[in-house]
């Protein structure tokens, strides 16, 4: 890549991988401008160290303030936090848009580490309803149970779940994978529209109810599928993926892939067919 | 929302008054209208403890209308002569506030006839009778009502509470939970969700003889699983019939002189946390409410979809 400090504004955008031309016509399209670069980085995103290692106990904290010296101990260089004594309590860990090692010792309320954008977070519990809505990357790692809604709307990274998660899992879900090694509740992947959720235990009624796209991996028995759930062929491509990934969630190492129920959308919705041919393929 | 809380301990005895009220507090954030507690507590088991109120509190955002105290004594008074009518014999009464008052007496006799008769005073509604069930409610949060009902001492196996946001009737105690599983002694309901077969299953039930004290939509669980075991079921199969004879979103707990049960709608729309040991059992609207009692680590889930469970003492 060319040095980007020194380059031309149109090299430096090439290098990047992105246009520069400008198109007329009917095509409306936004460029990306390398001297508005400021504008891409994220606001109070910190240069951690992930070997800089400190504990936080949160005993007699509400969430805000303990949100906030989470944030604190970010800005001082923190790449590893340790958080002692979460007992249950809601919305911890949210809004981080930093990498970070997120460890915590005990289980979460609702909403623990919702709307994050790049941390590694490792629960040693169990968490509540709607972990991790709107992630849009990094990775999540539950020890125990979870609550419904386990990664409501995620549109990126990697949720996994060891044990077994309640009802709608995944719902409304816009990217990135979710991953339970127990069994799953009603609903799971309710009105999913990308990114793919992997069950290897048994999942509940009405299975992928709604959904417009992505695809869900079932190991055990299904309750019954949802309205334009549907049946697919599992490919190679589908095996060694999920091989890959079951490994990196350190989950199934003697789990038969192969053998797990592919669900996807059977797209007969009436939002399908009120869609132009064009707009069908824009859609999702 | 309302918060629900629920605990037995197998085998023993503990303070469920304070454990509950820990718990309840824990969940005041859902619901801070007001607070309830069934308690099922270490009496001698030979007379009925009858909890009853014959007025509403009128202070802490209570929507009720405002009385002069003075009719609280003459309903008390007319209570009073029902029970001499009825062959009740009051062993030892309490008056906890100008407005409920806690009796216990000898009685053998029909409970349901009892409570028509006591019931059709003005005003007057029996929240409970039982030999072990101690059923509270109030305005206020569980600590406010703890406070005034003196419960923190009471030692007993098993109790459920619900902290109450009122979304459906009024502020109020007779809209407020638990509900008395009225006219089978020590029967006790709370509830987190909303009832969308409310009227439908109400007409049928009073056309059946059933009575509601209030218009909340959690009574009716009280009454249609009464009115199951009146017709011979256990409890856990009027629960199990409820799943589908009840529409809307649910999450219950009914507990009995010996038994706690839970059950979860069909949607799994309302939250429950459940923690299982030998010797307890807790749940709770939020883990919070468990951790209340049990700060250390331990492993709790989430019941599924149209989930029944009952664990005896």
């Amino acid at each position: 890549m060319a040095n980007l400090k020194t380059a031309e504004k149109k090299t430096k955008a090439q290098s990047m991988g992105l246009h520069t031309e400008v198109l007329t016509g009917k095509t409306q399209q936004k460029f990306f401008n390398p001297d508005e670069a400021e504008n891409f980085f994220y606001w109070g995103a910190y240069d951690v160290d992930f070997n800089k290692r400190t504990d936080l106990d949160v005993k007699d904290m509400d969430c805000k303030e303990a949100n906030r010296r989470i944030d604190e101990l970010m800005s001082q260089g923190y790449g590893t936090i340790v958080i002692k004594n979460p007992q249950g309590k809601h919305s911890l860990g949210v809004g981080i848009l930093n990498k970070l090692n997120l460890i915590f010792e005990g289980s979460l309320g609702y909403f623990g580490v919702g709307s994050i954008d790049g941390p590694m977070v490792r629960v040693n519990g169990r968490v509540g309803w709607s972990c991790a809505e709107n992630m849009m990357a990094g990775k999540v790692v539950i020890e125990k149970n979870a609550g419904s809604c386990f990664g409501a709307a995620i549109r990126g990274g990697d949720l996994i779940c060891k044990g077994s998660v309640g009802a709608r899992t995944g719902i409304d879900q816009k990217g990135g994978t979710i991953i339970v090694g127990g069994d799953a509740g009603a609903f799971t992947g309710f009105m999913m529209q990308r990114g793919r959720i992997i069950i290897m235990g048994d999942v509940g009624i009405n299975l992928g109810d709604s959904m417009y796209d992505g695809t869900i991996y079932v190991g055990g028995k299904i309750g019954s599928y949802g309205s334009d759930a549907i049946e697919s062929p599992m490919t190679k491509s589908d095996i060694d993926w999920l091989k890959r990934k079951l490994k990196v969630a350190e989950l199934g190492e003697n789990f038969d892939v192969s053998k797990m129920t592919k669900v996807v959308a059977g797209k007969k919705l009436w939002n399908y067919d009120a869609l132009e041919p064009t707009e069908k393929k824009g859609a999702i | 929302m309302c918060g629900i809380a629920g605990l037995i301990h197998r085998g023993k005895s503990s303070n469920v008054g304070s454990e509950l009220q820990l718990m309840l507090q824990a969940l005041k954030h859902r619901g801070p209208d007001s607070t309830g507690y069934a308690l099922y507590a270490e009496n001698d088991g030979k007379n009925f403890i009858m909890r009853f109120k014959v007025g509403e509190n009128v202070g802490e955002g209570s929507t009720s209308v405002n009385e002069d105290a003075s009719v609280y004594d003459k309903r008390k008074k007319l209570v009073d002569n029902m029970l001499s009518e009825l062959g009740a014999k009051v062993i030892k009464e309490d008056r906890l506030t100008p407005y409920s008052f806690r009796y216990e007496m000898e009685f053998n006799d029909d409970l349901m006839e009892f409570s028509k008769k006591i019931e059709s005073i003005e005003s007057v509604e029996i929240l409970s009778i039982g030999k072990s069930l101690e059923l509270i409610k109030d305005l206020g949060d569980a600590a406010a009502v703890s406070e005034r009902y003196g419960l923190g001492e009471v030692k007993g196996t098993h109790a459920i509470g619900h902290a109450r946001m009122a979304t459906e009737s009024g502020v109020d105690i007779k809209s407020a939970h638990p509900f008395w599983g009225y006219p089978f002694s020590d029967v006790s309901v709370v509830h987190n969700g909303q009832l969308t077969n409310y009227w439908n299953n109400r007409r049928v039930l009073e056309n059946k003889g059933m009575r509601f004290m209030s218009e909340c939509d959690s009574e009716l669980i009280a009454v249609y699983l009464a009115e199951k075991m009146r017709n011979g079921a256990t409890l856990e199969e009027g629960m199990k019939d409820s799943l589908t004879g009840l529409d809307g979103v649910f999450t219950y707990f009914v507990a009995t002189k010996d038994s706690l049960g839970m059950a979860k709608d069909t949607m799994a729309a309302k939250p429950l946390v459940l923690y299982e040991s030998d010797d307890l059992v807790a749940m709770g609207s939020e883990e919070i409410a468990i951790r209340s009692i049990l700060p250390q680590e331990i492993d709790t889930y989430d019941p599924f979809d149209g989930e029944v469970k009952v664990w005896q003492i």
